[in-house]
């Protein structure tokens, strides 16, 4: 293992360890999904097996619509806390002391939480759609089993959760209080989950091409995000709230010091 | 702080510091190779000049204060010799290695920077915390490393637990353990022990201490003067300029000429006639209030051991009950207020 991939782990293995040790986090971050999760699947358990075929449509649609913003939502508080919280606490001063880069504080702090959550997105839908196999009448179950959203549902959480990170991420490499992060992260979220909401609600229809064609353009954007973040993570500006200045080629004039003779002289 | 004394400190039996004043061992010579080199360091702010035209060298195992009011400047150079951040003008070499961005991950390993804020982990144990920072080092032995570092601060029996339930003197312990991981050639202590009560902050001095037997590099910066006087080899002074550099000792002979204070128990009544043309003695000024009570002069004196005794004698020629005789001792305090007073109190 090389030295970067083992201090990326060293953060990994840090912050998943807080999130343990820090329950209000936890159970704060299950609300929503659970909610996402008893909203639909009560949906689809309480639709009558009569209903017309675009009734049910139109609910299969918002109950594959809203398991697809756990991933969008729960990742971006956390990642908008991850840095500028550090600074506030006072952690992020002696980690910078230490030879890790930036590239893999960030790296590590995005991986421990696109972890839990694609997880936690994954688990949402598989129990939303295990509940309507096994309770759901016929019809309703065909209709999710069918749903063209399902699959796409699989290669989007991991994509939309990294575009809320590395969002929340950037923003907090650049802010200095966590409340402004938190709601800028917030907002810079929206954008995929309105995409996302459009093709559910087949505004736009989810041809499998659209469909390639966005999750590829998200992959391409995540991946830039990961290296521009990166580059945005500046020891200096962490540090003093200050963007590195450009270093002067000019010797400064001495003043004042006193005994001059002493200034460079061993003891 | 005389010459020829230092404090020891180690640990007893139960883990409790201990220090006691033994033998002062010599600063590092002329020979030994420079740990920090700076030359013209300055940083500039947007428009506010927060460090200038600092120049000045510290010898490996040397330990140097740093001294300065709020604001002088000490915590900015401190970070631009940790490559946290990079200076405007000048140049610095830490370890031997040149500062700047291409060097900065090869400085870092071998130093370590103990920030005023302990910065610990509040969730995970003191163990867990060391071994975040031994992981991000990439040091091998890590465990041994970790209870290494835990028993020179004596830290063994709370290694497990939570960082958040230590007292603010046990955080600054951890923290000084967590310098201790890489075995860093160069240590940089920020106010190690700001907002520490009187005996945490003597434990935090006297583990600080006990790293001259390590042979570590210590960069401290304080503005406690009693304790860069108690620990270090030489102090510079600074306030966003450097005002002075040099030892204690030193220092104070620079700035102080030698006098003698005389306290007598009713006020001489032509004190010139007493203390004028005596050998070694310049000047002399009255001190106490001459309301009958013990009156005090001040003696301007080029040679003390010369002149106390042709003191003494001359008072007691003159009838003159004689309370003491005594030279003056200046403190670190004395100079530091002597540089930056003036200059620290316009700046409050």
């Amino acid at each position: 293992m090389s030295a970067g991939t083992a201090r990326v782990g060293a953060v990994i293995r840090k912050e998943l360890a807080e999130f343990r040790r820090n329950r209000l986090i936890v159970t704060t971050a299950a609300v929503l999904p659970v909610l996402f999760l008893i909203g639909p699947t009560a949906s689809m358990l309480t639709i009558k097996a009569s209903a017309l075929s675009t009734a049910l449509d139109k609910r299969v649609d918002y109950a594959l619509f809203l398991p697809l913003l756990v991933p969008v939502l729960v990742p971006t508080l956390m990642s908008a806390y991850s840095v500028v919280g550090e600074r506030e606490q006072g952690t992020l001063e002696p980690v910078l002391t230490t030879p890790v880069s930036g590239a893999e504080l960030v790296i590590g702090k995005a991986a421990a939480i696109f972890m839990p959550a694609v997880a936690l997105g994954y688990l949402i839908f598989g129990v939303f759609v295990a509940i309507t196999q096994l309770a759901a009448s016929s019809p309703v179950a065909a209709a999710v089993r069918q749903a063209p959203q399902l699959p796409a549902a699989l290669v989007f959480i991991p994509l939309l959760a990294a575009w809320s990170i590395w969002v929340g991420l950037a923003i907090s490499t650049r802010v200095s209080d966590t409340r402004v992060a938190q709601q800028l992260s917030v907002l810079g979220s929206l954008p995929p989950a309105a995409l996302a909401a459009l093709m559910s609600f087949q505004v736009i229809s989810p041809t499998f091409g659209l469909a390639a064609a966005l999750a590829g353009g998200l992959l391409v954007i995540d991946c830039a995000a990961c290296l521009v973040v990166a580059r945005l993570f500046d020891r200096e500006r962490l540090i003093t709230g200050v963007r590195a200045g450009r270093r002067s080629t000019a010797p400064a004039t001495s003043r004042g010091t006193r005994p001059s003779s002493e200034l460079n002289s061993h003891p | 702080m005389s010459g020829d004394s230092t404090l020891h400190a180690g640990r007893d039996e139960t883990g409790t510091a201990r220090t006691g004043r033994v033998v002062r061992r010599p600063p590092p010579g002329p020979a030994a190779p420079a740990a920090i080199e700076v030359s013209h360091l300055t940083k500039v702010f947007g428009g506010r000049t927060a460090v200038s035209d600092v120049s000045f060298s510290v010898a490996g195992g040397e330990v140097f204060g740093f001294l300065g009011p709020n604001g002088a400047g000490k915590t900015t150079t401190v970070r631009i010799l940790g490559t946290l951040i990079s200076p405007t003008s000048g140049s610095a070499t830490v370890a031997g290695i040149p500062v700047g961005p291409a060097s900065a991950a090869e400085i870092r390993q071998r130093i370590s920077v103990m920030p005023e804020s302990p910065g610990l982990y509040q969730r995970l144990t003191v163990t867990e915390n060391l071994e975040y920072f031994a992981r991000l080092y990439g040091l091998p032995r890590r465990q041994a490393r970790i209870s290494e570092a835990l028993a020179a601060v004596g830290l063994s029996d709370r290694a497990h637990d939570l960082a958040g339930s230590l007292s603010k003197g046990l955080r600054q312990r951890t923290a000084l353990a967590r310098s201790l991981l890489n075995e860093p050639a160069v240590m940089f202590l920020d106010e190690p022990t700001s907002g520490l009560d009187p005996v945490a902050a003597h434990e935090v001095l006297g583990l600080i201490d006990a790293l001259r037997d390590r042979g570590v590099t210590v960069f401290l910066t304080t503005h406690r003067l009693d304790e860069a006087e108690r620990l270090c080899d030489r102090v510079a002074i600074m306030s966003t300029s450097l005002r002075t550099i040099g030892r204690p000792d030193d220092l104070r002979q620079e700035l102080f000429s030698t006098s003698l204070d005389v306290t007598v128990a009713v006020a001489l009544p032509e004190p010139g006639r007493v203390f004028g043309g005596l050998p070694a003695v310049q000047g002399w000024k009255a001190v106490g209030p001459p309301d009958g009570g013990p009156a005090g002069y001040v003696l301007t004196v080029s040679d003390a051991a010369q002149a106390a005794p042709a003191v003494t004698r001359a008072l007691v020629a003159a009838g003159a009950d004689v309370l003491s005789i005594a030279q003056s001792r200046h403190t670190l305090e004395d100079v530091y207020l002597e540089l930056v007073g003036d200059a620290g109190e316009r700046s409050r």
